[in-house]
């Protein structure tokens, strides 16, 4: 069979809404998309974890650090799953899982443009727990029909557990909104803090970019970043309302005319700056993850050698 | 010392223990050397504070204050736990710079680990039954803690010249402290508490030594309960970083007096 036919027989799988497989033949292009895809969705888990982690030893109660301790691991358990997966589909390519995390240092694979943003206090857990997470499940159920089948089932157990880390969210700012009126500023603070950054998670609503269109053709992806957007807002706006809090958007309004979400325009040169890992605390989260990652390179290579005794 | 005396003063002994180390297994989040570690790591930081959790609850029910309180506005000087679980796990915070050293966190662990599961087992035998049931199923999580650390002991001691000579490093950094976990303090041996220092010396050395001779590595020359011992954390004598660990802890709660979180 030559390379046309196969392509094309793969095309009319992907048409089909077939799942791929690890050891099925694929077009190059849609494994070096896939692998680009995944090992930014691994790495976004991993550096996802670090504002939250950094909360833990200051969470304000035995119950908040366990349940902060316990969200902070699964986001670490969704950066192992979906980097084995990124893993088998890289090892033709002659990449390894070194490779796929240490290319974050070299700044030749990125992270999810929300995590670059500081947490600089106890509300931005809760922020980041109820509302980033809450845009993170309405982005990845979207993937849940994706055409790679090990990427879409893992996604399931992903996306589970993130129904709980929303809840573990909501009710840190629920505290906060029911709490003294220093907690209920400490949480419009965050919100004020976080909106901006709300909006540029799903990315510009026009997008031309080559992978996204490469996503798009096999089915990978399926929902454009507006659509994402408006269904966020769907569902969690009339949620931040119902807290008592004000949205720092004074246009924000529901458009019954055109049935959308009518919003201001986010800075989207602040994505375009975090894209060259510009943003705010971008060097900084890197830093404390390629420190810790040279910090312990012995111990990987220690695991890596042969015992003496059996050499 | 009356019995209820004695109750308090080891129920504190184990909350702060298990609090404090859990608290700096947890500094490990997100910085473990890799992505696995990171999650069995994090398992164990849960355990140990939920088993904080437990011993803390039982010292509310004895009419010791909230549990919340007693764990993070109790100043430094109320604090029982041994010295060695406080020590850092290396240069610079998991905030700034975490120069962390997983030689020094392993051999921590496996000697603080054998240490609980020793005392653990003293507890099963305790009159006071409630904290008997406890200790019985904590020891059943233990087991796996234990399970865990022997395992990167070995890996170590095996692996490579540097990852043995940084346990063997590691080790030497843990003797200076490793005293202070069988100081009693204000635990008198009792019904409550069927054992003495020695026992849990005896005990402890039993387990360890077998594991050291297996790896060839030399039982460290240092006695182990030198006097003087230096700081005893069971009469409240800790170092500078315990003060800063509090802070940090309770850097929150301490933010807004009297709210709820």
């Amino acid at each position: 069979m030559t390379d046309a036919e196969r392509l094309s027989r793969f095309m009319e799988r992907i048409e089909r809404g077939d799942k791929i497989e690890a050891t099925d033949w694929m077009p190059d292009e849609y494994r070096v998309t896939l692998v680009r895809f995944m090992q930014m969705h691994a790495l976004s888990e991993i550096m996802g974890a670090l504002p939250e982690k950094d909360w833990v030893p200051k969470a304000p109660t035995l119950a908040r650090k366990l349940s902060l301790m316990a969200k902070v691991q699964d986001e670490m358990g969704h950066g192992q799953l979906i980097m084995r997966i990124a893993e088998d589909l890289a090892a033709p390519l002659g990449k390894t899982r070194e490779d796929l995390v240490t290319e974050l240092f070299t700044g030749q694979a990125k992270f999810h443009n929300v995590f670059h943003m500081p947490a600089p206090t106890w509300a931005d857990v809760g922020m980041i727990g109820w509302l980033v997470d809450g845009a993170a499940v309405v982005s990845q159920a979207a993937l849940l029909d994706s055409s790679y089948g090990p990427y879409a089932r893992v996604l399931q157990r992903v996306c589970a557990e993130e129904g709980f880390h929303i809840q573990h969210g909501e009710s840190v700012c629920l505290a906060l909104a029911e709490g003294m009126p220093e907690q209920r500023q400490m949480l419009q603070d965050g919100l004020n803090r976080w909106w901006e950054s709300l909006l540029l998670f799903f990315g510009p609503a026009e997008t031309t970019s080559a992978s996204a269109t490469v996503l798009m053709k096999y089915r990978f992806r399926t929902k454009t970043n507006e659509e994402l957007r408006q269904k966020f807002f769907t569902k969690y706006v009339p949620r931040i309302w119902s807290l008592g809090l004000t949205l720092p958007d004074p246009d924000f309004r529901w458009n019954e005319e055109q049935q959308l979400w009518q919003y201001s325009q986010p800075d989207w040169s602040k994505l375009k700056a975090i894209v060259k890992n510009q943003g705010p605390l971008s060097q900084y989260r890197i830093g404390l993850r390629q420190t810790s990652y040279e910090q312990t390179q012995w111990v990987r290579e220690a695991l890596l050698s042969k015992p003496a005794a059996i050499a | 010392m009356a019995d209820a005396d004695v109750l308090v003063a080891l129920l504190y002994q184990l909350a702060d223990d298990e609090l404090v180390i859990g608290h700096r297994d947890s500094e490990w989040l997100g910085l473990a050397p890799h992505i696995e570690e990171d999650i069995a790591f994090g398992s164990i930081a849960q355990d140990e504070v939920g088993h904080a959790i437990i011993f803390l609850r039982m010292l509310e029910e004895l009419g010791e204050g909230n549990a919340d309180d007693l764990a993070f506005l109790r100043p430094a000087a109320d604090r029982r736990n041994a010295v060695l679980v406080e020590r850092p796990n290396g240069a610079g915070t998991y905030l700034e710079n975490p120069q962390f050293d997983w030689g020094y966190t392993i051999a921590r662990r496996l000697v603080y680990d054998l240490f609980d599961g020793v005392r653990l087992e003293v507890l099963t035998r305790s009159s006071h039954q409630p904290l008997a049931q406890v200790a019985a199923k904590i020891r059943r999580e233990e087991r796996y803690h234990l399970l865990h650390h022997v395992t990167w002991f070995k890996r170590l001691a095996q692996g490579s010249d540097e990852s043995r000579r940084r346990l063997e490093e590691g080790i030497a950094k843990v003797w200076t402290d490793v005293g202070g976990l069988f100081t009693l303090g204000a635990v008198a041996t009792s019904p409550i508490f069927p054992a003495t220092t020695q026992d849990l010396l005896d005990g402890w050395m039993g387990e360890l030594k077998p594991i050291f001779a297996a790896e060839g590595i030399a039982w460290p020359s240092a006695p182990l309960m030198r006097p003087p011992l230096g700081l005893d954390g069971r009469r409240g004598q800790h170092t500078p970083e315990l003060g800063a660990l509090l802070e940090a802890m309770g850097e929150v709660c301490r933010a807004v007096p009297g709210a709820s979180w």
